[in-house]
């Protein structure tokens, strides 16, 4: 071996320790505290519990007994009802607002609303929704206050209508701002074009701007659906877990019953349910935008 | 063009009002907390510092502040060096399977936490890791990496991609060039990663809850509160909680925003 060959084979083997060095972590953490938890999370969901200890096994009795309990099966649609609910309420809630950060305020008032509208998702959503419990009760600030112009009181909490507040104040911070991001980027051009060439302004924003921000608009309804389906603070105690959901199903099963692989069954059939979703907006977002 | 003011007001009087909905929780959460009535409503009680009377004399809580601070900074480094690593592979690497690679690291957010947490859960029992200070860690890690990585690949991808080369050809080796070049000019979002892991670690309550045994944080500390009954510590906890999240996020964003413009400039 000639001393140029040398250091040339030093030289490569150098680099690829260089780029092992960079490419490694992330790969042996995510296989060890993520993918091994899921992967695992599967195999359980086929164990077996004898007197309140965990067997390995292989068999379908958790399955078979999940799929035959009627409240998983309605857990499972009042769930998605819930979720799918919250996804439309909080889209077209957010639509107006985040249109009004595109195009009607200066950006540097975009710029501030986006850095006020991340700040929520840094603070304890336990906190806030625990918030929403005090103001929302038979007591509350908003029964005192409608007293006051003689309404009410009215039962907000234990209901449907709690769950979706507490839905709303974990999704809707996000939602605007993707939404935001969308639009905000739509050439002021076409706008014009169409105005110009006699469209109204509900006709611009139904056939120019929806289309034309139609990835973004998708992609902050799939967030809002996977935080709202996976959520149980706001089910559990605004919602009063009348009827439970999946995720406060899986928490009764594993705290108080030691029956996980039970919990698993329900935590994959989540999954499953999310990725079925996720992929088929997405696909469907993207479709329509390379034609 | 008057009807279109018209729409202007409105639509900004609309996002006014959302703004209230999605600060009200916030702002009366603060405020409760320094009010007397253990029912908060209107009108008022009077100002009071009972709540947090209450928890600084609370031992419980000093324990669970003293787990979360630590569980936060080990977070925030191990997450803001994954972060760093897998964010420069993306920007410096072509190599196959690269899609599998990104959506590996990214993937975490997209899953509920209440499924992650009890897949954790049950593999680190299976490991013989569950119920220790690690064992939120390594989680809390899991959860986080996505976010530094996501803000330090965003500053790379503002660096001249000629800058890299210029140190080779001026013979400076990949590891000095590395410690010479790119991590000063990644400092402000290795710090502002540092800042946000650390806010994301503090406030996540369903992981810790199912993995942290008797090692309770903070939020599981609210979370157990909460489960009782309607109780205003809560509000002063949730007040202090915010404080500090707010600190570190605040720090993130300026520095963010400096490095950018400081930038331009030059």
């Amino acid at each position: 071996m000639t001393q140029s060959d040398s250091t040339a084979s030093n030289n490569r083997s150098s680099q690829r320790l260089y780029a092992l060095t960079w490419r490694l972590p992330i790969i042996v953490w995510q296989l060890l505290f993520f993918i091994g938890p899921l992967l695992f999370l599967i195999a359980m969901s086929f164990f077996l519990v004898k007197n309140y200890r965990m067997h390995e096994a292989f068999e379908m009795v958790n399955w078979q007994k999940m799929f035959s309990r009627a409240y998983f099966k309605d857990a499972y649609v009042f769930t998605l009802g819930m979720a799918a609910g919250a996804t439309v309420l909080c889209s077209l809630i957010a639509f107006p607002a985040a249109f009004a950060l595109s195009f009607k305020v200066s950006e540097n008032t975009r710029r501030w609303a986006i850095f006020f509208l991340i700040i929520p998702f840094f603070t304890s959503y336990l906190v806030r929704t625990f918030s929403w419990y005090v103001i929302l009760s038979e007591s509350g600030v908003v029964n005192s206050l409608l007293q006051f112009i003689g309404l009410g009181p009215y039962t907000m909490l234990n209901t449907v209508f709690g769950t979706m507040v507490g839905y709303l104040t974990l999704t809707l911070p996000l939602v605007i701002v993707l939404q935001t991001f969308s639009m905000s980027q739509i050439d002021k051009s076409y706008i014009e074009a169409a105005y110009n060439l006699g469209c109204g302004r509900l006709r611009t924003i139904t056939s120019v701007i929806i289309p034309l921000a139609k990835t973004g608009l998708i992609i902050g309804a799939v967030f809002c659906f996977i935080l709202a389906f996976g959520d149980f603070v706001s089910p559990y105690y605004l919602g009063g877990s009348k009827p439970p959901t999946l995720s406060i199903l899986i928490i009764d099963t594993t705290k108080s019953g030691q029956q996980w692989p039970r919990a698993a069954v329900v935590a994959i059939v989540m999954m499953l349910t999310l990725f079925t979703v996720a992929f088929a907006s997405i696909a469907y977002a993207y479709r329509k935008q390379q034609r | 063009m008057r009807s279109e003011r018209i729409s202007g007001w409105i639509l900004k009087a609309y996002l006014v009002v959302i703004f209230l909905f999605v600060f009200a929780p916030i702002i009366a959460s603060v405020v409760f907390s320094f009010n007397s009535q253990r029912f908060p409503t209107i009108p008022l009680g009077s100002f009071s510092l009972e709540w947090y009377e209450k928890i600084f004399n609370d031992a419980d809580v000093w324990t669970a502040a003293r787990t979360s601070v630590i569980v936060a900074l080990c977070t925030a480094v191990l997450s803001t060096c994954i972060g760093f690593a897998t964010a420069y592979t993306d920007y410096r690497y072509q190599f196959r399977f690269k899609g599998a690679f990104l959506a590996l690291a990214l993937l975490p957010p997209t899953v509920p936490l209440i499924i992650l947490a009890l897949a954790m859960l049950a593999w680190f029992s299976k490991l013989g890791i569950s119920g220790q200070i690690s064992s939120i860690i390594f989680a809390h890690t899991v959860l986080c990496s996505p976010f530094a990585m996501a803000i330090i690949r965003l500053r790379l991808s503002q660096m001249d991609e000629n800058l890299e080369a210029a140190a080779w050809n001026l013979g400076a080796s990949q590891w000095a060039t590395m410690r010479s070049v790119i991590v000063p000019f990644t400092r402000p979002a290795i710090i502002a990663s540092f800042c946000l892991t650390a806010a994301v670690s503090f406030d996540e309550f369903a992981v810790a809850w199912f993995v942290s045994g008797l090692n309770k944080t903070i939020p599981v500390v609210i979370l157990e509160i909460v489960q009782g009954n309607i109780d205003p510590q809560v509000n002063a906890i949730g007040t202090l909680v915010f404080v500090t999240s707010m600190t570190l996020v605040i720090i993130a964003q300026v520095l963010i925003m400096t490095s950018q413009k400081r930038d331009k400039i030059s």
